[in-house]
């Protein structure tokens, strides 16, 4: 079996499980947890599509 | 307050770097030996979630080097624990990079051994109790 996801899709991914394990090592109490993972979520996926824009808009 | 202060106390005794290296052998054991077993799950999925991402991506799985990024590639996989060995065991994962997907696969096993070292660290940190349980 061969899983080829796109480049979207893979980034997905990638910022789910890296968003998990910082939000639990990274912080003491569970709620504290939660609101780093998602702001992890966020900055890793949020960067990713601000930085596609900047190459999208230089390679014109 | 009887129930916070048994969590927070440091467990007396015992082989003190026990979670650090169960924590690096299996993902989240570390965690599980401390009784932190909603976190040590959540490590276990995430950590062998990606490995397997990786793999499943046609991710290649370095057993030597010959430049530096190579050896650094092998160190990142060699994080991963047993896992590793048990994979190459297999003869799991591609011998070379032939597509997109599978060097993406390749960064995926890479990080998911990183990641295991921060949280086998983490178990460590709660288990001298510099961490807060």
């Amino acid at each position: 079996m061969i899983f080829r996801p796109d480049h979207f899709s893979a980034v997905l991914l990638f910022a789910l499980f890296v968003s998990t394990v910082f939000g639990i090592t990274m912080r003491e109490t569970p709620a504290r947890m939660l609101r780093f993972g998602i702001y992890c979520f966020v900055l890793f996926v949020g960067s990713v599509i601000a930085a596609s824009w900047l190459m999208f808009l230089i390679a014109r | 307050m009887a129930t916070e202060q048994k969590n927070n106390a440091v467990q007396p005794g015992g082989f003190i770097y026990l979670p650090l290296i169960a924590g690096w052998l299996i993902p989240g054991a570390g965690h599980f030996l401390l009784r932190k077993w909603g976190r040590g799950a959540l490590l276990f999925v995430s950590i062998i979630g990606m490995f397997v991402v990786g793999i499943l991506m046609q991710g290649k799985i370095y057993t030597n080097g010959h430049e530096i990024l190579e050896y650094l590639s092998l160190a990142g996989d060699l994080c991963n624990g047993l896992i590793y060995f048990v994979c190459r065991a297999l003869g799991l994962g591609a011998e070379t990079i032939r597509e997109t997907t599978a060097d993406w696969g390749s960064r995926f096993i890479v990080v998911a051994g990183l990641l295991n070292i921060i949280a086998a660290v983490d178990a460590h940190n709660l288990r001298t109790g510099r961490k807060p349980a």
